[in-house]
């Protein structure tokens, strides 16, 4: 009889320690769970025996999860490992995969498509420690896809880029669906190949799933370069108009689909001029300008951390003010919207705006 | 003598750490506070500051022909709510933790 799989949990809150030992006492692999609260302890018992995988929380006293992860990945490049975390922050989850996490979950995720995670970790634990190599890093999206499709993968490919998140299924190296902001099938494969950059997981595969894309992915990628080498370099004067004219009209139907008024995207002071989409009306751009600096001045003299955004209210309109690299964004909403919305897809429009 | 004075000096060169003022202050038209809720430990020169610059936030507004009634400055650990009273403000500070969900 094969000798069971341990898996050794980390996290400083005994109740939820003892809720993961009933959840993976279920695994079918039927693991060996210990549990540890320190950081420290948690490296003395990886020291004293062997285990498959860590799983570990980011937020503890003394050592939190990111330093685990970088002594473990040093020492114990075997060891399998899973952040588990309850802080939904895009930075953290970049970094833990960064230091080689294999895979960076919420706890309320966990919790609410714990089939899907149970999946990842049975899937984490049986995989080969022979075959595959981990932490790929300055790989564009188009390198990962065609590396999905050389090695006749079957999964489902999430990939993130801050608010957003797209996923691409995979069959045997075929591409054959893709999701994304809304859409379905190529139009969503062209959407998720337009981001810069983000951070990508591989989760189990689904291949009951309907199919939306038929052609071949060599084909949709050679369209897609093709497509953004235009835009980005038009040849004549013709293709320039063209590209920024589907440009403009690509800017539009974001902003309709999102449901915004408006959206001013402001560069610094003397580095060109603001673009503004659904408003004729600039008058707005100094004041964003000016008011990011006063935000950020504020925040420096009261030490109250990074500016996040800034939120306003006027008798006809709702406005958010965010930061994208060195551009300021205000985006308009009618009185009616929702805060949670307004806030969620104001991200998302400045997320996708460059793409 | 030597050992405590070691430990004094130890102690003398902390940096200090500001705490983050929590409560609300009412300004008007010019930047003076007029009401304030804040303990009267923190810095009322540094209060003042918040008032101005809010106040200089409704303004340009104003002259940008979009007028405020609300703005909200969301910070990674403080949370600034400002509503327009009349050329002065109504302005509500809150600090936040990070394991506080910071209202949108």
């Amino acid at each position: 009889m094969e000798t069971p799989y341990k898996i050794l949990i980390l996290d400083d809150e005994a109740d939820w320690l003892e809720l993961c030992r009933d959840i993976f006492a279920q695994l079918p692999s039927k693991p060996e769970i210990r549990t540890c609260t320190s950081s420290p302890r948690a490296l003395g018992m990886l020291d004293s025996e062997p285990f498959r995988l860590l799983i570990l929380d980011l937020k503890m006293p003394r050592m939190d999860g990111l330093q685990v992860l970088s002594v473990v990945r040093r020492r114990y490049p075997e060891l399998r490992t899973i952040v588990l975390s309850g802080l939904e922050e895009e930075e953290l989850r970049s970094r833990a995969y960064a230091l080689g996490a294999d895979l960076f979950w919420l706890k309320n995720d966990m919790q609410r498509d714990s089939k899907m995670f149970m999946d990842c970790l049975e899937s984490l634990l049986g995989r080969d420690t022979n075959g595959g190599f981990r932490g790929i890093q300055s790989k564009g999206l188009m390198d990962i896809i065609q590396l999905e499709c050389l090695s006749r993968s079957s999964t489902v490919l999430r990939i993130t880029r801050g608010p957003l998140v797209g996923r691409l299924w995979f069959q045997n190296g075929e591409l054959f669906d893709a999701e994304a902001e809304g859409a379905r099938g190529e139009v969503a494969f062209r959407r998720i190949l337009a981001w810069k950059s983000g951070t990508f997981e591989n989760m189990p595969a689904e291949p009951g799933r309907e199919h939306t894309i038929t052609k071949s992915i060599n084909a949709l990628l050679l369209e897609s370069a093709q497509t953004m080498d235009e835009n980005a370099n038009p040849s004549s004067e013709t293709q320039f108009i063209d590209a920024r004219h589907r440009n403009t009209v690509w800017k539009l139907a974001l902003l309709v689909r999102e449901g915004a008024e408006f959206v001013i995207a402001v560069p610094p002071e003397g580095q060109g001029e603001p673009e503004a989409l659904g408003t004729q009306s600039t008058d707005m751009a100094g004041w964003t300008r000016h008011t990011t600096e006063i935000a950020r001045r504020l925040g420096d003299k009261v030490e109250a951390g990074p500016l996040l955004h800034l939120t306003a209210r006027s008798l006809e309109k709702r406005l958010v003010v965010l930061s994208a690299g060195n551009r300021s964004f205000l985006v308009g909403w009618s009185q009616d919207v929702t805060d949670q919305k307004m806030l969620e897809n104001s991200k998302r429009i400045v997320a996708s705006w460059d793409s | 003598m030597g050992f405590i004075n070691y430990i004094k000096r130890l102690f003398r060169s902390r940096p200090d750490v500001q705490q983050l003022p929590q409560g609300s202050i009412s300004v008007n038209h010019e930047g003076l506070i007029i009401t304030c809720t804040v303990s009267s430990a923190y810095s009322k020169a540094l209060l003042g500051e918040i008032g101005s610059e809010v106040l200089v936030l409704f303004r340009e507004a104003r002259a940008a022909q979009m007028p405020l009634t609300e703005v909200s400055i969301h910070y990674g650990s403080f949370l600034v709510t400002a509503r327009e009273l009349r050329g002065g403000a109504l302005i509500f500070l809150l600090p936040q933790s990070a394991l506080i969900q910071l209202p949108t």
